[in-house]
């Protein structure tokens, strides 16, 4: 039973800092951050009792119940899970600590907490919830929490639209796992994962007729239906292509949402997910196939991206969308276990990069493109270094923790089959990439000759122990977390019957002997290009000019939807509007005006022309009905 | 000749009661000093509650009376408590918005309890007649209250545009009703339902009567084609009237149109359906489509509650389609959650001041969140929820709704509305971005402000409660309406 206390330690934060916060303002971190410490500790006792084979489960309260539906609202401990409390609670108290010195003297820092302590509960029940119903509240409740920390702080006017595009981008994706999931009560009655894991093989030959409604036939499984509805979701909240469009923008957050949230947790929701229903997703080759090409897809793309971008915020949120594609990829090719050890060391040294880029950030006094940069080594060492540490992690340099989790995803999906194969050499490929932008970044922030304003050059220091402290220690796991045999431990999970997914052998050597050298090209051809010949960027973006500026515009996707979608739909709206629902606001006004000057206003008003417009359409209205009943 | 019990008469004592406080409030104003005129407040107040607890104690009673013409069950008392709940909210609300506006009209609250009585005569009638009565009684008080700023030109279209349509559309009722009357041979919903039971179901004429009686609910429910009059009455009334008469007039036109239909015409279960899977569709696609394009926030919401009328109808075609009463179940949870939201949203706009008047524009919410931190965060759940975003109570609203059309063998609707629920979201939470991302302009005496006053706050508490308790605990609220639908026969 205490493990509730979980996620109703942060929840407890939340009220109390969301009640009383204009009382305790500038103590705020005081009801905050033991909440979350104590959390964590909570989350290791979780581990350990599940690493001994158990599984926890905790049923809170029963939240809907009608007819055949019966939900509860309830704590699903197992291997899965308790990483991923590991995951959440770990980050989310680094954060807490840095957040101290990060909004220092912010008149909403109370708030800040509130909303940071209300995102973890809303996280963590994601991660703990034993069905599918909770699982999509506490998915838009995490979606509304990022939503609420950007559009309070955000540090730029153009987010305006940003934060809410990244809403909007969403429920796009939420369409999908919604209709997944009436699809999964309508198919198994429940939406508990302990109902319908069972379930499943019963109803492996069920299909659905997709073009019913219109008089054709489509049989499709409805495992890959469920699958890729539910898989649409994870598209927008894990940033996949297409719907990667709205992480980036949600840079415009602070930076410690940034870490928590667009790092190394919410975002992650998606992977978590599909490995999760890894048993629906395991009965449906097609959608499996498709989760594989979307990651390996938006792993190119994200990397492509990154290569030119010079917001330091945004090379490293493209990495993300890269890295996340991994991990979808992994999940993909049946490699659940390496999808999730990857997304564990990723939050490791992606928060770490992100609150690197927060403390330089603050040093520089919110100077965010690394051209106005350069040559902070000196000036902000424990920055520097770890920095370099999750930089070195990133790029897959042998030992860190980036380097294991990375190579375990290429060796599974080699050893996957042709696509696997196909996919591995895209992996490389990024892998390459990766390298190159990570110490693009780390040079061109780092290295080289100092291009910061005068103004901040002479007092720039190192930030405060709050924020320090958290990117040491972030470091130390971005090494650590490659040597804790994530893996293996996840794996009983994952296996379904079937032959182990990861067989090693004299391929996995060679494949882990690719990687490092990608890697370490990588890093050697960033070297080359921009710190021994600092003009050569330059004239390489001149001689590619078509390839860079396709890069730096993000390939033009945004461009794209909104010629695509936003404009015809507001375009059809508002001629609708004039035409159909006649001339509302002009007939008013002329009505007014009409009212005014002629006598007898009151029968003018009524004739102003609509009124007989309206009954008409009413009467119209009479007439279709009748048609399409007696007829 | 019809027999009459006292006993019959406790039985309505709710209605009584609210009948002398109007009538009370009508005497007492001329002759209250305007200072003293709160006292009226505090009395219908007063009255509300003794008849909730009055009415809570008849949902284990279910009784007959007036010789079939009312009848007091659980169906009733679900709406009757949400309809005294809302006319609470809605005087409250008026408490401090009539004084913004400077209407010092005590008879207000009279014509409040009156369109009150209407409704809960609508909600427990079991005769067309009777029904018609409430209609009526409902909708004469409100042309009144919709016409209420009397300076204001566009209040006064409103009023008699309203007027005007309504009485086309009573006629059409009336007709339908007669028409039945001629099919049936009576007016009472168990007779009728009995007659159609022994009839041949392809009858032009029963058909033409249940298009006709659809048609007359129709335009009480804002459904597409007979919502036209939903933007201008509903921008052109006094806020706190578009507030009564967007949750409470159309809950309780919800409740008397689905006791007719289901007592009364259940047996043409299939023609209906059909009928209003139609005018459901245009319900969601108009409603939510046109409402992208509006720059007030009053025309808005009043596109936004035909489209909540929509998703309510899918309830009703999924009853239709599979006969099962968790459809009906779904429109009353849905109803009942929506009340709470949108009440709230309309509270909002109507105490935006700018200057002398209301700042109902869009723009006019420009950096709510920096001027008025609390405002905003109300507002933006209140538009999370009518977006049916989780964790509130919208959400729980759609999925029931969408889960019976699932049941009912109509997934490919579920799909449809949920692909305009994700277009709304883009004009709710439009409303968010201009009051968190942007800056407000100027902070001149004409900028808009909230103005906050205790009964405001009353408001703004219970309806933002309503919608984050029964967005995480809506239980009691489903069981309620569940057992509310068992009573209907």
């Amino acid at each position: 039973m205490i493990y509730a206390l979980i996620p109703l330690l942060p929840l407890t934060a939340f009220l109390i800092l969301g009640l009383a916060g204009r009382h305790i303002n500038a103590r705020a971190h005081l009801v905050a951050v033991p909440a979350v410490l104590l959390s964590l500790a909570l989350s290791v006792g979780a581990f350990i009792e599940v690493a001994s084979g158990s599984v926890i489960s905790l049923p809170l309260y029963t939240w809907l119940t009608s007819g055949t539906l019966d939900i509860h609202i309830g704590l699903h401990i197992d291997r899965l899970t308790a990483v991923m409390l590991l995951l959440v609670t770990g980050v989310s108290s680094l954060v807490h600590v840095y957040t101290i010195g990060y909004m220092h003297g912010d008149p909403g820092y109370a708030r800040f907490f509130g909303y940071i302590a209300l995102f973890t509960f809303s996280m963590l029940m994601l991660v703990l919830a034993d069905n599918l119903l909770q699982l999509f509240v506490f998915w838009e409740a995490v979606g509304l929490c990022s939503y609420l920390l950007i559009g309070h702080w955000y540090e730029r006017a153009s987010a305006c639209a940003a934060a809410t595009k990244a809403f909007l981008v969403n429920r796009v994706g939420d369409f999908g796992f919604m209709l997944g999931l009436l699809l999964v009560w309508y198919s198994f009655g429940s939406l508990n994962y302990l109902d319908i894991f069972p379930a499943l093989h019963e109803a492996t030959e069920v299909t659905m007729n997709l073009l019913g409604p219109f008089g054709g036939t489509w049989e499709v499984s409805v495992f890959t239906l469920i699958a890729l509805l539910l898989f649409t979701g994870a598209v927008g909240k894990s940033a996949q292509v297409p719907l990667h469009v709205w992480l980036p923008d949600a840079m415009e957050g602070p930076t410690p949402i940034s870490a928590l949230i667009h790092a190394a947790t919410m975002v992650t929701a998606g992977v978590f997910m599909v490995a999760r229903l890894a048993p629906i997703y395991n009965l449906s080759p097609t959608a499996m196939s498709v989760v594989a090409i979307t990651g390996a897809v938006t792993m190119v793309l994200g990397a492509t991206i990154a290569l030119t971008q010079t917001d330091i915020k945004r090379v490293v949120a493209y990495s993300t969308v890269s890295q996340l594609g991994y991990m979808i990829m992994a999940c993909g090719l049946g490699a659940y276990a390496s999808g999730m050890y990857h997304l564990l060391t990723h939050g490791a040294f992606k928060a770490l990069l992100f609150l690197g880029c927060g403390s330089v950030i603050i040093a520089l006094h919110h100077e965010q493109d690394m051209r106005h940069m350069g040559g902070l080594k000196d000036k902000l060492p424990i920055t520097y270094w770890t920095f370099v540490v999750g930089s070195l992690a990133l790029a897959g340099f042998p030992l860190t923790a980036g380097f294991f989790s990375k190579d375990d995803i290429l060796v599974s999906a080699w050893s996957s089959g042709d696509l696997g194969r196909t996919l591995t050499l895209l992996g490389l490929l990024t892998a390459l990439l990766t390298a190159f932008y990570s110490f693009r970044l780390v040079f061109v922030t780092f290295w080289g000759t100092s291009h910061v304003d005068p103004h901040h050059a002479e007092h720039l220091h190192e930030p405060s122990r709050t924020i320090t402290t958290p990117l040491i220690i972030l470091a130390v796991f971005s090494v650590l977390t490659g040597y804790l045999g994530i893996p293996s431990f996840l794996e009983p999970i994952f296996q379904t019957g079937g032959e182990p997914a990861v067989p090693h052998g004299s391929d996995g050597l060679m494949i882990m002997a690719a990687a490092t050298a990608m890697g370490l090209i990588g890093m050697a051809a960033a070297y080359y290009v921009y710190v021994l010949n600092p003009d050569l960027p330059e004239r390489l973006a001149r001689q590619w000019g078509r390839l860079y500026r396709g890069s730096l515009n993000k390939w033009y996707v945004d461009e794209a939807y909104d010629c695509l979608f936003v404009r015809p739909t507001l375009a059809a709206a508002s001629k609708l509007w004039k035409h159909v629902d006649v001339h509302v606001i002009d007939g008013t006004v002329n009505g007014i005006a009409r009212a005014i000057t002629w006598g007898g206003w009151l029968l003018r008003l009524v004739q102003s022309g609509q009124t007989q417009h309206y009954a008409l359409a009413m009467a119209v209205g009479i007439v279709v009905l009748t048609a399409y009943l007696l007829l | 000749m019809m027999p009459f019990s006292s006993a019959d008469l406790f039985l309505i004592l709710p209605e009584l009661l609210i009948i002398t406080a109007a009538c009370i409030v009508f005497v007492l104003d001329p002759v209250l000093r305007t200072s003293d005129k709160d006292g009226l407040v505090w009395l219908s107040l007063g009255t509300l509650a003794v008849c909730m607890g009055l009415t809570a104690s008849q949902i284990q009673a279910p009784a007959t009376i007036f010789s079939g013409l009312v009848v007091i069950d659980a169906y009733g008392a679900f709406w009757k408590l949400l309809l005294y709940f809302v006319t609470g909210l809605t005087i409250l609300l008026s408490h401090s918005y009539l004084k913004e506006e400077r209407l010092y009209f005590g008879e207000y609250y009279g014509f409040v309890l009156l369109s009150l009585v209407g409704m809960m005569v609508m909600v427990s009638s079991s005769d067309l007649l009777t029904l018609y009565l409430g209609t009526e009684l409902m909708s004469l008080s409100l042309y009144v209250m919709a016409g209420l700023k009397r300076s204001e030109p566009r209040s006064l279209e409103a009023s008699a545009k309203y007027f005007v349509l309504g009485a086309f559309s009573s006629g059409i009722l009336l007709y339908g009703i007669s028409l039945l009357y001629g099919a049936t041979g009576s007016t009472r919903l168990p007779e009728i339902a009995a007659a159609i039971s022994s009839r041949n179901l392809d009858d032009p004429l029963l058909l033409f009567a249940t298009i006709l009686l659809t048609v007359g609910f129709g335009f009480k429910l804002a459904v597409v084609p007979f919502h036209m009059w939903t933007p201008d009455v509903y921008q052109g009334a006094p806020t706190s009237v578009t507030a009564f008469m967007a949750v409470a007039a159309k809950a309780a036109s919800f409740g008397a149109f689905l006791r007719v239909f289901i007592e009364g015409l259940g047996g043409l279960k299939a023609n209906w359906s059909a009928m209003f899977l139609i005018l459901c569709l245009a319900t969601l696609i108009l409603g939510n489509i046109l409402a992208l394009v509006q720059i007030n926030v009053k025309r808005m919401l009043a596109y936004s509650s035909i489209a909540h009328a929509g998703y309510a109808l899918v309830g009703v075609v999924a009853t239709g389609h599979m006969g099962n009463s968790s459809g009906i179940a779904s429109v009353l949870l849905y109803l009942s959650l929506y009340a709470f939201m949108t009440f709230g949203a309309f509270a909002i706009v109507a105490m935006l001041r700018k200057g002398g008047i209301e700042g109902d524009n869009i723009e006019d919410f420009t950096g709510l969140a920096k001027r008025h931190p609390v405002a905003a965060l109300l507002m933006l759940i209140f538009m999370v929820s009518l977006a049916g975003i989780p964790p509130t109570a919208g959400f729980i609203g759609k999925l029931y709704v969408f889960m019976s059309a699932v049941e009912a063998g109509l997934p490919w609707l579920a799909a449809v509305a949920l692909i305009f629920a994700v277009i709304s979201a883009y004009y709710y939470l439009r409303l968010v971005m201009v009051m968190y991302m942007r800056e407000p302009s100027d902070l001149s005496s004409t900028s808009p402000r909230m103005v906050m006053s205790p009964s405001l706050s009353i408001v703004l508490a219970c309806a933002v409660a309503g919608v984050v308790i029964f967005g995480i605990y809506p239980n009691p609220l489903v069981n309620f309406a569940i057992q509310a639908v068992s009573a209907l026969k």
